[in-house]
């Protein structure tokens, strides 16, 4: 194809935006309408994702060790436990920081109950506060933990937790939560994409006169097919590209006033910058497909005729 | 030069719109299609420009087997037909100017040149002024005479008009009349469906009268033959 002639299709499809002022008005809309829709349960699922990542990242493993462990035996467990490949963290706790955490934990009211224990008299043993770098391996981790006790003559470990069954649970809540949130999503991706495309199609079949007398003239299927292309992507691209600014000034906007209003909820948004691009790309990238889909599909039916 | 050997054209509900007709029309002819509705005249000309096809028999149209065309050459032999119709079939958002131009933008000519001989065939049909106009805010006369200057901006060798006075007054109609004997007078063949008796019985041609699938008179210089 001539450079020429691919210039006169951009600047036919371009026209073509502006002489079917109503019919581009209609395709738009629903772009916009379907995309912005998809964009709200993106978002949503993006903060319920986040939500339950924050929540798992607060399961941790306590290792209680023996009351009479040698500082030696500590320091070579340490180090053997963050050689595991899961493990992301070991903190040790001494017995005195332990007390000095489970003050902190009971809170005022309830000091009364460990009066009388200090450095001399602490029934609490040593530990280990471990994390791991994936919140779903935290049992396997624990397993691997337990292990290293059973290799020793005289096993180390009073005993190892991590919430059991609790745990678990909770994974499969929030596992649940985004499997949902990708259905809802995956559903009205599909949705949104027969939304545009029929609207588009509706567009086209009242030009199906227009492909005719193209036809009529002598214009090669492929010469009539490009300012369609073009045409169907401008509208999705400039479809999208609005949604897009539309929903991340809104979040944005959200995200500013949660910061006064639930700032007590311990709910923390996913800020833009995390999800910007990545809605953005996601969302022009759909509309700009569906746009050329949906004109693609509609002009070859009728160049059949 | 246009050629017809024994072609049939049956649809397929069944109807016989041609039933053997053979017929040879020379370059630079000008062509009257006469006879009833329905008796075969569109279907004799949508063969022409390969809007169908013969169901039997053979069509050669400027050397072209039009019955056995692949469909990616079909473009290229309209190139060198222009189409006109009773409802003139203009692209209702472009202006006159641009309906002309795209049959140009689309044999790929270079813009300088669809500048300026659409410009030249805007003159030759007298509508110089309004190139910026819409078809809605032209007369039909109007509408007609862009319709033909789409026609022949690409010096096609074969003008088919279906009844391109049908919608006009007398008046416009002889206006039409002029421009496509004018078109005829510089090299085009012209074929002409028709139902208006005073014209074809004025401007005598070659008359070719359709009847039943049939070609029931071929008469040179010949007249209508029907009461209206």
């Amino acid at each position: 194809m001539k450079i020429s002639t691919l210039l006169r299709h951009f600047r036919e499809g371009a026209k073509n935006i502006l002489r079917n002022g109503w019919m581009t008005f209609a395709s738009i809309s629903s772009i916009v309408i379907s995309l912005f829709i998809l964009g709200v349960f993106l978002l949503l699922a993006l903060n319920v994702n986040n939500l339950a990542s924050q929540i798992e990242s607060q399961v941790q493993i306590r290792v209680f060790l023996q009351l009479d462990t040698a500082q030696a035996t500590i320091d070579s467990l340490s180090t053997q436990i963050k050689a595991i490949p899961e493990v992301s963290k070991v903190e040790f706790v001494s017995k005195e920081q332990g007390l000095e955490l489970l003050r902190e934990s009971m809170g005022e009211e309830n000091a009364d109950l460990l009066e009388g224990y200090d450095k001399e008299n602490n029934p609490l043993p040593d530990s280990f506060t471990v994390e791991v770098l994936d919140p779903q391996t935290i049992s396997f981790a624990a397993k691997k933990i337990e292990a290293l006790g059973q290799t020793s003559e005289s096993n180390p470990f009073l005993s190892i937790k991590y919430g059991k069954g609790t745990v678990e649970n909770l994974f499969r809540i929030t596992n649940a939560v985004r499997n949902i949130g990708l259905v809802i999503v995956g559903g009205l991706a599909i949705t949104a994409m027969f939304l545009i495309s029929t609207t588009i199609k509706m567009t086209i079949l009242a030009r199906r006169r227009e492909i005719s007398i193209m036809k009529l003239v002598g214009a090669t299927n492929h010469f009539i097919r490009w300012p369609f292309f073009i045409e169907g992507a401008l509208i999705g691209l400039i479809g999208s590209v609005l949604t897009t600014v539309v929903l991340l000034v809104g979040y944005d906007r959200l995200i500013e006033a949660s910061q006064f209003d639930f700032g007590l909820m311990m709910i923390k948004l996913v800020t833009l910058k995390e999800v910007g691009f990545l809605v953005s790309v996601l969302l022009v990238g759909l509309g700009t497909m569906i746009g050329i889909w949906g004109s693609t599909i509609s002009v070859r039916k009728y160049l059949k005729v | 030069m246009i050629e017809m050997q024994d072609v049939w054209k049956t649809y397929a509900d069944g109807t016989h719109a041609l039933r053997g007709v053979s017929v040879l029309i020379e370059r630079n002819e000008f062509v009257y299609l006469v006879g009833p509705s329905g008796a075969g005249k569109s279907t004799f000309m949508k063969l022409i420009y390969r809007e169908e096809v013969p169901t039997k028999g053979q069509i050669s149209v400027n050397g072209f087997n039009i019955g056995k065309l692949k469909p990616r050459k079909i473009p290229f032999v309209r190139r060198n037909i222009g189409v006109i119709f009773q409802d003139y079939r203009l692209l209702p958002k472009m202006t006159a100017y641009e309906n002309i131009a795209f049959a140009m933008e689309v044999i790929e000519a270079p813009r300088r040149i669809i500048k300026k001989r659409t410009m030249e065939v805007l003159e030759l049909v007298g509508l110089r002024g309004k190139h910026a106009s819409l078809p809605a805010q032209l007369s039909g006369g109007e509408q007609q005479r862009i319709a033909i200057a789409r026609a022949i901006v690409n010096n096609p060798s074969v003008i088919v008009a279906d009844e391109p006075t049908g919608n006009l007054d007398p008046e416009t109609s002889w206006g039409i009349m002029n421009l496509l004997e004018e078109i005829n007078f510089r090299g085009t063949t012209i074929i002409m469906a028709t139902h208006n008796k005073e014209i074809v019985n004025t401007l005598r041609k070659r008359v070719i009268a359709i009847e039943n699938g049939l070609i029931a008179r071929d008469v040179m210089r010949g007249d209508y033959g029907y009461e209206n």
